[in-house]
């Protein structure tokens, strides 16, 4: 444990010493910032049009505002997350240091989990940025905090797991962009996989639909944390890594 | 201390390493010598535990790299071809992860990396970035690395490659005051090098095991010392040649030449102490003139081309092609 913490230590150190770090939470920042004044301007002129028509109950905060804004967070978050987990093993690769790490009296998983959790730290980092935003939602109204903290934890989850993916894609070459490309493929493929079940019924296409990281984090954002999802989340999270380790131990037969 | 036996690593197209078999004792400094490609590298790499070899054993301070890879690991310091750093980290801050990381304790971490810079020369540029460096610095950051928790075995590939002279001579002097506590083994094209700081030499061609022997043995090998002589006489050159071989630890005289008086030689000895100063004074007593006595070295640089001939000889056809 001691080991993952010391190889977790160095990713964040090397996030936060190089431009990137503050760059992914820049973008994120000001998109979400955008999304977040749309919603409510939609939501203030929705419910001044809902009073004037003499609607009796007031809209919810949570419902209209927070619910689709932690969705297009999960979007942008797709777009980032591909710029996190490109570096992990590319750069290690190219530079060399690989050849330290793996002589070095440390395990591969140890390697792969701490890798792994520095770029969780980084994303839950840029995330983190929108509980500015949710703040203000606070300051004026009484949205509940339990569909908030719900779909953050649904975030979380969805980006360990496309991270996980993108730690494994990243240990396939020594060419960043190219380990950035194929993931944002993958993660968007992940994302709008779920497409098929609109014209599909057969059971194959559940399986595929169900695949979709997509689907998985719409109860989320709704505020239902569902072990269906849950256990779905970590089990795309154990694989990616378990494949990450292969990856990697098949680095020293193949190199 | 490192044993190795059998050793092979094949990989799809070619075979870099064959059936290589060798042991290092306690504190030998061993130099490990080869042409380009000649597998150097590839056993460096299995017995830090990089790479697994596809046949043969090795083990270092009797654990097997395949069998206990984290207790071999902990006992070696590794510094590869291109010195492992990160670019965007202070030189301390680079050997404090890697402290961490080899399992040094944090109250040693900081003790350890401020002796490592020492012994390095790098205290000076601590608070600099390693991307900022020059390769002689960046070579000495890799260095100190390798020695930071005090290894039983050092395995040092190429460690003075561009390094300038000076550096050279400092990082030589270095990798010999380490020698005793550790054991070294360290690879380089440069020849005078492994003469200057080993005991013992391996030479290695296309994966295969030419010789392994201490330095003095392999000069030996090929032949004893080799002496030119030119002496200037009106006498014959068979009574010359007579003289010659009748000095004491002279094995062979071959007349290589004779013109105007001038008897050309070349002297075998067996042992390289004092013959010249034998011929010298032969020659003067027998009252001729000696214009030349130059010793032809038999360095290990003649060593080294004879046992890898095979391979200088397809490269020179390669150019020529």
């Amino acid at each position: 444990m001691k080991n993952v913490l010391i190889i977790a230590d160095k990713e964040i150190k090397t996030y936060f010493t190089s431009p990137i770090a503050y760059l992914l939470m820049a973008i994120f920042g000001l998109i979400f910032g955008y999304f977040m004044f749309s919603a409510t301007a939609f939501f203030v002129m929705r419910s001044m049009e809902m009073q004037m028509q003499g609607g009796s109950q007031p809209m919810n905060v949570n419902d209209f505002v927070i619910g689709p804004l932690l969705g297009n967070a999960s979007v942008v978050g797709l777009f980032l997350i591909p710029m996190i987990s490109m570096r992990l093993f590319a750069e290690e690769k190219r530079q060399g240091t690989m050849e330290l790490l793996m002589t070095s009296p440390v395990r591969d998983y140890e390697i792969v989990l701490g890798k792994w959790l520095g770029a969780m730290f980084m994303y839950i980092c840029v995330i983190g940025i929108s509980l500015l935003n949710v703040a203000i939602l606070f300051a004026y109204g009484k949205p509940d905090w339990h569909p908030i903290a719900a779909g953050y934890l649904g975030l979380i989850l969805q980006g360990g797991c496309l991270l996980a993916i993108g730690t494994f894609i990243s240990t396939t070459t020594r060419n960043q962009i190219i380990a950035g490309g194929a993931t944002f493929a993958v993660c968007l493929l992940l994302w709008v996989l779920d497409w098929v079940s609109s014209y599909e019924q057969a059971a194959w296409a559940k399986v595929v639909a169900y695949c979709s990281v997509l689907t998985h984090f719409e109860p989320f954002s709704k505020g239902v944390i569902d072990s269906k999802d849950v256990i779905f989340y970590l089990t795309m999270i154990f694989l990616g890594l378990f494949l990450t380790a292969r990856s990697m131990e098949s680095l020293r037969w193949r190199s | 201390m490192i044993k190795v036996e059998g050793l092979t690593k094949r990989y799809a197209r070619n075979v870099a390493v064959d059936n290589i078999s060798f042991e290092v004792g306690k504190g030998e400094i061993v130099g490990f010598l080869g042409p380009n490609g000649a597998g150097k590298t590839t056993t460096m790499r299995i017995l830090t535990c990089f790479l697994p070899p596809t046949t043969g054993k090795a083990s270092v301070a009797g654990f097997d790299t395949l069998e206990q890879p984290m207790e071999v690991k902990k006992r070696i310091g590794y510094l590869p071809e291109n010195p492992p750093v990160y670019p965007e980290m202070e030189v301390r801050e680079y050997l404090t992860f890697v402290g961490k990381l080899k399992g040094l304790t944090s109250k040693d971490v900081p003790g350890r990396v401020e002796e490592a810079m020492k012994r390095c020369a790098i205290l000076d540029v601590k608070s600099k970035l390693i991307g900022k460096l020059s390769k002689g610095y960046r070579q000495r950051v890799g260095l100190a690395q390798a020695i930071l928790h005090n290894p039983d075995v050092l395995i040092l590939d190429e460690p003075t490659s561009g390094l300038d002279p000076k550096q050279i001579i400092e990082a030589r002097e270095l990798i010999a005051s380490l020698a005793g506590d550790h054991t070294i083994i360290l690879s380089t094209h440069i020849l005078t090098e492994i003469e200057q700081s080993c005991d013992k030499v391996i030479i290695i061609d296309k994966g295969k095991l030419k010789a392994t022997d201490s330095v003095a043995n392999l000069k030996k090998l090929l032949h004893g010392t080799e002496v030119h002589v030119e002496i200037q006489t009106p006498a014959p050159s068979a009574e010359i040649r007579q003289t010659l071989e009748q000095i004491p630890g002279v094995s062979r005289v071959v007349l290589s030449n004779a013109a105007d008086e001038r008897h050309y030689f070349e002297v075998e000895s067996l042992e390289s102490q004092n013959v010249r100063a034998e011929i010298a004074r032969a020659v003067v007593h027998a009252g001729w003139n000696l214009n030349e006595l130059r010793p032809k070295g038999a360095s290990l640089e003649d060593v080294f081309l004879q046992l890898t001939a095979s391979e200088q000889k397809t490269s020179v056809e390669t150019v020529s092609q």
